[in-house]
């Protein structure tokens, strides 16, 4: 089952990038998380119809990417993972807002359009920078973040749990479909055999979390998870963070699309 | 010592659904022992391995770790001293890297800082696999998995191992390796298993179970002598016992 199969390897590609040495990975996770939660409430800030206002923010993951050497290929592919939401959300826009908005030569281009786009490119621009934060610090610096800013330990505990046996449990769904798939004579499956597959994997899934439970208990968990290695803010991580935001504040309230204009004309400021 | 005794007195458990794992069973290891249990499918072992560190509570009848009466109030101490490796490696590799793994529990009880570190690096060199510490418990192949388990649970300073088929799905090399293991440990060591090769080169002692019940206790040679028992117990002589008996037995 390919589907399965690529998914995991998909999610642990990600996970593997982070891994690596490197000038991003160093950095502290909290100023990581921290610079792109900034981001992403400065994207969805904007009013429905901007579309060049967000352009400059493009910057944003593609330096971090560069500079982090993060891969397009993973990126964009989880990217297009994630799409169908994301394109279903606002496909009716165009059709609901016929309003004509903007001029583009002899077409006229109508406000649901606009915002459609927009929509897209907020997509596009804020979930690239959540990929690009989990392959440059990986589930469990994040997780660690997450907690010292204040996140609950059980969300974050969970947020662990669920990428650790992501790929347990995908995995026997994977075998389960496969042994199905073997025995279906090529028909493909009925839907009572789907809804019987699925039962049965929550069932193993449920069984699962009762032995893990278990195994933590017999190494003594008592409801707490003690976290791992201290995490250290150093210099650099201020640096990082103080950048960025400054940056965000420019393309959020200044004028960059302008400058850059008048930059690149060259007509005096 | 005494410390280290396992005692059960006529246990018995049932399950919620009604089912009776264990009806009377009644036996003694001492310290140090390396005790196989063996028996059918469904004759009890895994049960029995959950009675023994507290994970399931005897329904009647008592089982004893040293001085401690396994029950709801000792539970935690008794799960300190026996150390537990589960039969899938995978319910027992929760934590993202094998060294934050291995210090789960540790960090139970209360370690932390270089106390901490060189009993997870200890534990780790012990079984073979500190060169494994920073990477993630999925990645590793069955063999690996295996011993980080067993690292988890030295980690612990445990008296007492209990193993649930420590060899299923281990290749062969990997195999051999976890039996070089398992006899160069000086603890009480409980092995629940099919391998019957393994519990030739382990165990000085096998507990035979039958529906719940003790059906022999005796030397590998006694019981793999006893075809009848065997036999009457769904298990059969290990290939190798023909050609090992004469120097054994």
């Amino acid at each position: 089952m390919p589907g399965i199969d690529g998914a995991l390897r998909a999610l642990s590609s990600l996970d593997a990038l982070a891994a690596r040495p490197g000038p991003a990975t160093r950095l502290d996770a909290r100023a990581k998380l921290l610079v792109t939660a900034a981001y992403i409430v400065a994207v969805v800030s904007f009013e429905r119809h901007a579309v060049a206002a967000l352009v400059p923010f493009a910057a944003y993951p593609l330096l971090l990417g560069a500079w982090a050497q993060v891969p397009a290929g993973p990126v964009l592919g989880k990217l297009a993972l994630a799409s169908p939401f994301a394109l279903m959300v606002g496909a009716f826009n165009p059709w609901i807002d016929t309003a004509p908005m903007l001029q583009l030569g002899s077409i006229s281009v109508s406000s649901g359009w606009v915002s459609y786009a927009s929509l897209l490119l907020r997509f596009v621009l804020t979930v690239s920078a959540a990929l690009l934060l989990v392959a440059t610090t990986g589930m469990r610096e994040l997780a660690a973040a997450l907690g010292a800013l204040g996140v609950p330990r059980e969300f974050t505990a969970q947020l662990l749990f669920l990428h650790r046996y992501s790929f347990v449990v995908g995995e026997e769904a994977r075998r389960m479909a496969t042994a199905a798939r073997l025995r279906s004579a090529g028909r493909g499956l009925k839907f009572g055999a789907w809804s019987a597959l699925l039962g049965h994997l929550l069932l193993r899934a449920y069984e699962r979390a009762r032995r893990i439970h278990q195994a933590m208990l017999a190494r003594g968990y008592d409801g707490e998870l003690r976290p791992g290695r201290p995490l250290a803010w150093k210099g650099r991580d201020t640096l990082f963070v103080l950048a960025w935001l400054v940056m965000f504040a420019w393309w959020r309230w200044g004028e960059p699309v302008a400058w850059l204009g008048r930059l690149l004309t060259g007509s005096g400021a | 010592m005494s410390h280290h005794l396992i005692e059960a007195r006529e246990l018995h458990y049932q399950y919620p659904d009604g089912t009776s794992a264990l009806r009377g069973l009644s036996f003694c290891v001492h310290h140090g022992e390396a005790v196989a249990l063996v028996g059918a499918n469904g004759a009890g072992k895994s049960t029995l391995l959950m009675q023994l560190n507290g994970l399931l509570l005897p329904s009647a009848g008592e089982i004893r770790i040293g001085d401690l009466p396994v029950n709801r109030r000792t539970r935690a101490e008794v799960m300190r001293c026996v150390g537990y490796v589960f039969q899938d490696a995978d319910d027992q590799l929760f934590m993202p890297s094998v060294f934050e793994d291995v210090a789960f529990g540790p960090r139970n009880l209360g370690l932390e800082g270089a106390e901490l570190e060189s009993r997870v690096r200890a534990a780790l060199e012990t079984v073979g696999a500190a060169h494994l510490a920073d990477r993630a418990p999925y990645r590793l192949s069955g063999g690996e998995k295996r011993a980080v388990a067993i690292a988890g649970v030295l980690a612990m300073s445990p008296d007492v191992l209990v193993l649930d088929e420590p060899s299923e799905g281990l290749d062969p090399v990997a195999r051999r390796r976890l039996i070089g293991l398992l006899t160069s440990f000086t603890h009480t060591r409980i092995v629940a298993t099919h391998d019957l090769e393994l519990v030739l080169d382990v165990c000085s002692r096998v507990l035979v179970l039958d529906r719940g019940q003790l059906a022999a206790d005796g030397s590998p040679a006694a019981i793999f002598g006893d075809l009848p028992l065997l036999e009457r117990c769904h298990l059969e002589p290990p290939p190798s016992w023909r050609t090992r008996a004469p120097t054994t037995a």
